[in-house]
């Protein structure tokens, strides 16, 4: 993986494990996230029959890049009353878990931070480390706004990581291995191996698995959209409501970590989709690379793929939230616990018994 | 077991709060997410209008309308000069009346769309906010060719109009009228029926009829209740009585009469009859001199008068009383706003902290007209 080609090429371990961790987080989060805010600005405008930003470089591409220049020169302000530690390390928890989840993706075939055999279940993992974050920054800022913010976020993402979870436990069922590059690496080359189409499995199953897995694949987009607190799910920074909720009483950097966060979960869960049900980074009609016979070829249209199924499905995201109404705190629950779980659980069973099917 | 013991928090909205529409604050008892009270707090937009008025000329008080209801300044107006024509007996052409219909029907369809736009945001959607104020620019744009003002117009004056319509003013609105109606329905798709919106709306903040009339309310709250109660066909004022149109009321279509979802529904249907009127209206405008009967010295005989109004918000009364002076010796107001804001501890109770908000925004108040 890419951690040896470095450690070889430096001769040092540390240091090539290191530089490749950093990687992701120079080569796609900060641009990635940079060009994600301008892309919801523009397409928010689209919707809604505005411009948009179109005054900081050419049609405003560089907004983003002004904003962030902005909150660095800001004020650093710690209420007086605030607990100092917790909320000085909040922004920075959030941060981490969704800056750790990006060490399991699998870029391509050969990029990828760390290709453990884990992978989904890692993701799962630490990308619900910042509820602890959340709940930091809700409890610090000594905010009534921020602290209800918390607390609803904290409810609603432990609830959503059920179904979101069935969901998935639903597709890896039949899968058989977390690994989530070696599960890119069976959707081979056709879009029709794909395991929202039933992916690589011979004979009648195949069509049976078609309709388990797209309903997976909804409820697990649903969950994740909940997870990353994104509208109809944005009670947690309900701005009629609670101002800006959990990050009220945040500024300058500390709240655009929170902002680079909320982005890079974005495409966090769009990642796991795209690598389980999608065909991860595989290209959907085979590569140029294999018909041209240039191998080095392969792995960068493997990247672009991959980024480009991944934003495809953050600007789904972008598109439900300035569509969509948002759902109230009790409606939010009862819509988790009574329709997306027990279907979820349904979806489960009916695939297990697809799998016996000989 | 023993019963948990839990405490309750105040929380306090405002006055600067992205929903409460101006500077209101609202103090929030809370039990965990379920509101136990909520106590409005007013008096932050307070500007001394009606102490202001005592001390102009009838004339020099129409601006000072303006800054009430500052979403639906030619009503405002309407109502005043009204009032004093009434007062001082003047008879205006019809001409004027027409144009005080057509430009108070505009006025109340750009407040609705602000009203439902706003509201739109409270519930979380925020894309048909902005279709709203597309469709409001439009009539602003209608509002500044005639006075050059886009928000605060002091448009009417006592005896006729400030200047009259433009010749282009007609085809551009027909044009808007034409297109306004297309809006309607794409509104209705994208929020009215929405199955989130309905499931946030319905059943949400119910104000029984007898509790709207008790409490006073007029204008779309109490229609939204189901009372069939406008001024306009009740108690008709200048011309209103030569049009054919509906009143709206709550219906409980989507779940129990005077919900939220009722209450906003009347606002968009009112909108539709609005322009109906605007289409009869200049189908029948006569030509004529707008400014023929507007007095060189406005001076009314002594006495006293309460008119009232059919104001986008709801019933807003002028009670004006002259000792035969250049100056009013008192201008009281009943602004709809204020009458309207008290039903919401009513109506909020028991419910939930998001619906103090949905609540808040289908009452649709302005500060500008509570405080005064």
């Amino acid at each position: 993986m890419i951690s040896d080609y470095l450690a070889e090429f430096f001769g040092n371990k540390i240091l090539g494990y290191l530089i490749s961790a950093a990687l992701p987080l120079f080569l796609w989060i900060l641009p990635y996230a940079l060009y994600a805010v301008y892309a919801e600005r523009k397409v928010s405008a689209f919707m809604q029959d505005r411009i948009g930003p179109n005054r900081v470089g050419p049609k405003g591409l560089l907004q983003t890049i002004a904003d962030i220049l902005k909150l660095i020169q800001k004020e650093d302000i710690v209420p007086a009353s605030a607990d100092k530690p917790l909320f000085v390390t909040a922004p920075y928890v959030i941060f981490a878990g969704t800056f750790a989840a990006f060490a399991a993706l699998p870029f391509s075939s050969v990029y990828i931070g760390s290709n453990i055999d884990l992978g989904v279940f890692y993701i799962m993992a630490v990308s619900s480390f910042s509820v602890i974050g959340i709940l930091m920054a809700g409890w610090a800022g000594n905010n009534k706004y921020s602290l209800y913010g918390a607390m609803r976020s904290v409810a609603q993402i432990v609830s959503y990581e059920v179904p979101a979870l069935l969901a998935i436990v639903t597709a890896v069922m039949v899968i058989g291995t977390l690994n989530l590059n070696e599960i890119s690496q069976m959707q081979t080359s056709r879009f029709w191996n794909w395991w929202i189409l039933g992916g690589p499995v011979e004979g009648i199953q195949k069509f049976l698995y078609i309709i388990p897995m797209i309903i997976a694949f909804i409820i697990f987009f649903i969950a994740s959209l909940a997870e990353v607190n994104r509208t109809p799910f944005d009670i947690p920074e309900a701005e009629s409501e609670l101002v800006a909720g959990f990050h009220t009483e945040y500024t300058g950097m500390k709240f655009a970590m929170f902002f680079l966060a909320e982005y890079g979960n974005m495409f966090v869960v769009s990642a796991i989709s795209v690598s389980i049900f999608f065909g991860g980074w595989q290209s959907p009609f085979g590569y140029l690379g294999n018909s041209l016979g240039i191998n080095w070829l392969i792995p960068i249209e493997q990247v672009f793929w991959f980024l480009f199924k991944g934003s495809l499905l953050v600007l789904v995201q972008m598109w439900l939230r300035w569509t969509l109404p948002r759902l109230r705190v009790d409606q939010l629950m009862s819509l988790c616990w009574k329709y997306l779980t027990p279907y979820a659980f349904i979806n489960l069973v009916i695939v297990g018994i697809i799998t016996l099917i000989k | 077991m023993a019963e948990l013991k839990t405490d309750q928090i105040v929380l306090n909205m405002g006055p600067q709060h992205p929903s409460t529409h101006g500077v209101l604050r609202l103090e929030v008892v809370l039990d965990g997410e379920v509101v136990v009270d909520v106590k409005p707090h007013i008096g932050y937009l307070h500007r001394c209008f009606e102490k202001h008025a005592e001390a102009m000329t009838y004339p020099q008080v129409i601006p000072y309308t303006d800054r009430m209801d500052y979403l639906a300044s030619m009503y405002m107006n309407f109502g005043y000069v009204e009032a004093v024509e009434r007062l001082m007996n003047i008879e205006v052409p019809e001409r004027v009346k027409y144009i005080r219909v057509i430009m108070g029907e505009l006025q109340r369809i750009a407040s609705h769309l602000v009203a439902v736009g706003t509201f739109g945001i409270d519930i979380g959607a925020f894309t048909p906010f902005l279709y709203c104020f597309r469709d409001r620019e439009r009539i602003l744009d209608l509002f500044e060719m005639t006075c050059g003002a886009r928000l605060l117009y002091n448009y009417m004056w006592i005896g006729g109009l400030s200047h009259d319509l433009p010749p282009q003013f007609i085809p551009k609105l027909k044009s808007f009228l034409k297109d306004f109606r297309k809006s309607l329905k794409e509104l209705n798709d994208l929020l009215s029926y929405n199955k989130i919106f309905i499931d946030r709306t319905a059943n949400i903040g119910v104000l029984p009829a007898d509790t709207a009339i008790n409490y006073g309310c007029t204008g779309p709250v109490l229609r939204g209740s189901g009372v069939n109660w406008d001024l306009r066909k009740n108690d008709p004022y200048s011309i209103y009585d030569r049009f054919d149109f509906e009143v709206c009321v709550g219906k409980g279509e989507m779940g129990t009469v005077g919900d939220c979802w009722d209450r906003y529904m009347v606002r968009v249907r009112e909108m539709e009859q609005s322009c109906r009127i605007i289409e009869q209206a200049i189908e029948q405008i006569p030509d004529g001199d707008v400014t023929s009967a507007i007095p060189k010295r406005v001076k009314p005989p002594v006495g006293e008068i309460y008119f009232r109004v059919e104001s986008p918000k709801g019933e807003l009364g002028y009670h004006i009383v002259s000792d035969g002076s250049l100056n009013p010796f008192r201008v009281k107001v009943r602004a709809p706003s204020f009458v309207n804001l008290q039903i919401l501890p009513i109506i909020s109770r028991g419910h939930l902290v998001a619906d103090i908000i949905a609540n808040l925004g289908s009452l649709d108040i302005v500060l500008g007209e509570i405080d005064r």
